[in-house]
């Protein structure tokens, strides 16, 4: 498949149209959709006239913008107006949002082109796509195992080579988990550096939206066009988007970074073996490695269980029958709420919405939430720590390569260490990104998570850049 | 200190939440919620008194905007997907009713 960059200079030099691309696009979708589930809604007409407007722009000598003829995947919790949207949710089958995320509004004025929105963990709670309302999507890398989640349609697209990029949210590793199983570059931006605004929000305080793609450039030249300050955010970070392309080479020659022992310990031997080899690489590339051990992060996991579904809780108390999705009626207002609700919610969201209910409730709120957002103050002092000492660190994605269907959803704990490695950068509001190196069992991907301080995506990008080559990508 | 997890908890958070559980559900829902309370032991076992919490990775201010006017969404645009809209308004069963 064409890089989003290839795409882009073809586009522009007339080699080639948008409307050809998105052609292209389209008949690989049709070609595999049915049985990958990877896009619960494939926007054809709307791809191709998006698509027409770019090419009618080229033919006028007009700026088309830096994704010209681009098409992109769309994770289904971000809202596109007049497009089915459902989080991955019963509760929102049929809805069409009345607005543009500004990620999307963003996309369009850069000439990119919305291909449809792709399958997900309902309401991007679940690690496999397998809480989705919808089916599971399969791995295109082997139909046999989940893609990882929550952005798992999103990875899939680009890996099943529908589209060269995607949009992904990330609240605990749901866009680096997913792009490790498919053997991606995904990226969790910094808390605040990318507008959330038409996110269906999961964890207000942990969300936020990032780049899929196969290789770097293409993850750097999608989140150039996202970020920035968006006024409709009130979280949003005051500055325009950063420079990351232009940095894209600058690799890390001096550049100190911190292998962690508590983001390898417990993984499979085989995604150790790929993080050491990953390590040389850095080091051959000029980098000085030091070995660290940051305990609390092994805090992560427990603080983030009882945090972000505390935040879920009352993010999801909006599903209530009367103003938008599905109602079931009963004689009353309550019991209509709970009737759609029961009805509306599956089990992995109730788990979630009862453990943050619970978490919060008198008599429990000091023991547990309150204790979880102190270990949070506890994990930003850590990586601070850390940061005084390296600038960025590394280990692993996630503890295993892509998984088979059904092997850890009776078990939610099981489930839930899939995201041990991720989620300290969440609860911190920095950025990291997951980069595909070497291969596991059954020849299958694993991927290889750089960490940073906030504001650091130009530096782990071109650390990634530094890893790409070096396992022989060009 | 946290106790263990019982399954009138549960029960009760259920009813909170307005989610109907069937008595297979409350005692899936009790052991599964209980394991991960017993892994959230580590923390609520730590003694951390005298840390300040954390909400919010950058501890936000609030933020204002100028109080001018300015284009909205359409009254019909929102309530197109209502489940039940009348009169310009969303629509719902009855809330009060009368004395038993």
């Amino acid at each position: 498949m064409k890089s989003a960059r290839q795409i882009v200079s073809d586009v522009q030099s007339g080699a080639s149209s948008a409307e050809a691309e998105v052609t292209s696009s389209l008949e690989a979708i049709r070609s595999k959709n049915d049985e990958l589930n990877v896009f619960l809604f494939v926007d054809e007409v709307g791809a191709l006239d998006a698509a027409r407007s770019v090419d009618e722009r080229v033919a006028k000598g007009e700026s088309v913008g830096a994704l010209a003829g681009v098409p992109i995947a769309l994770k289904d919790n971000l809202c596109q107006r007049g497009v089915p949207t459902t989080a991955g949710s019963r509760i929102l089958k049929g809805w069409l949002p009345p607005y543009n995320a500004t990620v999307i509004d963003r996309l369009l004025a850069a000439g990119a082109v919305p291909m449809g929105k792709t399958n997900m963990d309902e309401f991007a709670m679940g690690s496999s796509t397998e809480t989705s309302a919808y089916g599971p999507t399969r791995n295109p890398l082997d139909p046999t195992r989940v893609p990882g989640g929550s952005s798992g349609g999103s990875a899939a697209a680009v890996a099943a080579e529908m589209t060269p990029l995607a949009l992904g949210s990330d609240t605990g590793g749901s866009i680096r988990q997913p792009a490790a199983l498919c053997g991606l570059v995904g990226l969790k931006p910094t808390y605040g550096l990318v507008s959330r605004y038409g996110l269906i929000a999961f964890s207000s305080s942990l969300d936020q939206i990032g780049p899929l793609a196969t290789n770097a450039a293409d993850a750097a030249l999608l989140l150039e066009v996202i970020a920035g300050h968006d006024p409709m955010d009130s979280t949003s970070l005051p500055e325009s988007a950063p420079l990351l392309l232009a940095h894209l080479d600058d690799g890390v020659e001096g550049k100190r970074v911190g292998l962690v022992r508590e983001l390898v310990e417990g993984a499979e031997e085989e995604v150790v073996a790929s993080v050491n080899r990953a390590v040389e690489a850095l080091r051959d590339a000029g980098a000085v490695i030091v070995e660290l051990s940051v305990p609390e992060f092994r805090l992560g996991l427990s603080a983030y269980y009882l945090i972000a579904p505390a935040e879920a809780s009352s993010n999801l108390a909006r599903y209530d029958g009367v103003r938008y999705g599905l109602r079931v009626d009963a004689e009353d207002v309550a019991a209509m709420n709970e009737a759609t609700r029961t009805l509306g919610f599956g089990a992995e969201v109730k788990r979630r919405i009862m453990l943050g209910t619970y978490a919060l409730s008198a008599g429990y709120y000091d023991a547990y939430y309150g204790q979880a957002l102190k270990v949070r103050t506890q994990m930003i002092d850590a990586f601070r720590r850390a940061y005084q000492q390296v600038d960025l660190l590394v280990g692993a994605t996630t503890p295993t390569v892509a998984f088979k269907f059904g092997a850890k959803t009776s078990n939610p704990m099981a489930m839930y260490l899939s995201d041990v490695y991720t989620i300290p950068t969440n609860l911190a509001g920095d950025a990291a990104i997951s980069v595909p190196f070497g291969t596991g069992e059954s020849q299958l991907p694993v991927g290889v998570q750089l960490l940073g301080p906030g504001r650091s995506e130009a530096q782990l990008l071109a650390a990634a850049r530094v890893l790409e080559l070096a396992d022989g990508r060009p | 200190m946290a106790s263990p997890l019982r399954r009138e908890d549960v029960a009760k958070v259920a009813k909170l939440a307005r989610l109907t559980l069937s008595e297979a559900e409350l005692d899936l829902f009790t052991e599964q919620l209980g394991q991960v309370l017993e892994h959230a032991k580590d923390i609520a076992a730590l003694n951390l008194e005298g840390v300040v919490a954390t909400a919010h990775p950058f501890g936000l201010i609030n933020v204002v905007r100028d109080d001018v006017l300015r284009a909205n969404l359409s009254r019909e645009d929102v309530l197109a997907m209502a489940p039940d809209a009348e009169d310009g308004r969303f629509a719902v069963p009855r809330i009060i009713g009368e004395a038993p």
